[in-house]
């Protein structure tokens, strides 16, 4: 067993794993953060997207120890003093999502999307969200929701 | 999916990698994992011992040499993407790095970590090979003529480490790729670029292993338009052949790619 430490949503977290556990399955099972969903569990669907060091990484194709002392950021850290982050809210405005497993990677990769790309045209969007899939939507309302919170964000930036 | 167990090395420094790699038996070196990780999860590699070489700095520079750009095993492809050195020099380099895989995939997924793989359908080996580039390890230097050797194979010995690739600054460059629509990997995907009195071509995606066009190579230093490559057959003899398409197909698809990418190494759209 190892002792893996990092920061998980701003607060030090540690557990003694197995060097084969998976950063998805350490987030899920050794610190109960839920929010982070294993869809495909072979890196192709982004359900399992978290921000390490501030990249959007497929948190099932990396090990925890691979993340020793680095910083994460799950969705359940996107919301602050239980007010949803903005990206969050144009999801919820513009119903980016249906029955709702995909939607924490697609707010991951939303995030740093709109964090690269803050004049990002839709088109721009669509291929972005290539490693995210969604069976119900057809992404239409999450290309929508992710528009609409690049403007707002571009917005508050000025 | 659980990998077999392993026992996980971080070392901080070149050195100290090689000696875990010459001393640990069954280790494998850990860049970014995107292909190693899958596979050890599906029990498909099972190493005894892994060595995640991220930490190793010297791994990941992006230096301008002056007629060559050195790029680091260790850079990640969305470094390479969003690079201003090499969006300067070689832009052509940077467009390929933002094509790979996705998003996430690019923030893992490093250079050195995909000449070793060697895919069949990778990008990166056409743009080695597509620019003439020069493999550094530990040990040696390599040509790209000489390092891709076979399908998933390569000229690297047990125990060496790639350091950097050196990329020759061409006039203009281009890569053109035919996604499949559901993998994103290359169906045929052919970098071109023209140098001063030379051009190269290298197909990834059609064959078991990235591989050059001499004829189109010669009609282009002639004549570096498309037209100058349009009425070059390339033989279906030894492509891949699949679901995806036939070895005809992609036969027919290397020429269409290569007019392709010499356009848009010329500045016209497609």
């Amino acid at each position: 067993m190892t002792a893996v430490t990092m920061v998980v949503n701003s607060e030090r977290r540690s557990a003694d794993i197995e060097d084969r556990t998976l950063l998805v399955h350490f987030l899920r099972d050794a610190l109960g953060l839920t929010g982070t969903h294993i869809g495909c569990d072979t890196s192709q669907c982004g359900a399992c997207v978290v921000h390490v060091n501030g990249r959007p990484v497929k948190s099932c194709t990396m090990f925890a120890v691979q993340a020793h002392g680095a910083n994460v950021l799950t969705i359940e850290g996107v919301a602050e003093d239980g007010k949803l982050h903005v990206v969050q809210e144009a999801f919820r405005e513009h119903h980016g999502l249906q029955c709702g497993f995909c939607t924490p990677g697609m707010i991951m990769t939303a995030l740093d999307i709109i964090d690269r790309r803050p004049n990002i045209d839709r088109r721009m969007i669509r291929q972005e969200l290539t490693g995210n899939l969604c069976r119900c939507t057809g992404y239409q309302n999450i290309a929508s929701a992710i528009e609409d919170a690049a403007k707002r964000v571009a917005g508050a930036v000025r | 999916m659980i990998p077999y167990p392993f026992a996980y090395h971080r070392p901080n420094s070149l050195s100290e990698a090689q000696s875990l790699l010459a001393s640990l038996p069954d280790a494998k070196l850990l860049a970014g994992g995107q292909t190693l990780v899958p596979a050890m999860k599906l029990r498909l590699a099972n190493p005894a011992a892994l060595i995640d070489i991220s930490n190793v700095r010297e791994l990941s520079l992006i230096r301008d040499d002056g007629a060559n750009l050195s790029i680091g095993a260790g850079a990640k492809h969305a470094d390479v993407a969003q690079s201003v050195s090499v969006k300067q020099t070689i832009p052509a380099l940077s467009a390929l790095a933002e094509g790979i895989g996705d998003s996430a995939v690019r923030h893992m997924g490093t250079l050195g970590g995909s000449v070793a793989n060697n895919d069949p359908a990778a990008d990166y080996p056409a743009a080695c090979l597509g620019l003439g580039a020069t493999v550094r390890t530990t040990r040696r230097s390599v040509s790209a003529d000489d390092f891709f050797t076979g399908m998933f194979s390569t000229d690297l010995e047990d125990g060496e480490i790639i350091i950097d690739i050196s990329f020759p600054k061409p006039l203009r460059a281009a890569y053109a790729k035919f996604e499949n629509p559901a993998s994103r990997y290359a169906m045929v995907g052919v970098f071109v670029a023209q140098f001063a009195a030379s051009a190269r071509v290298a197909v990834t995606g059609a064959a078991p292993c990235v591989f050059r066009v001499p004829e189109m190579e010669a009609a282009l230093a002639g004549n570096f338009i498309p037209d100058s490559i349009s009425a070059i057959k390339i033989s279906p003899e030894g492509l891949n052949a699949d679901i995806h398409g036939s070895a005809e197909y992609r036969a027919h698809l290397v020429t269409v790619m290569a007019k392709r990418a010499v356009k848009l190494a010329l500045g016209t759209p497609t």
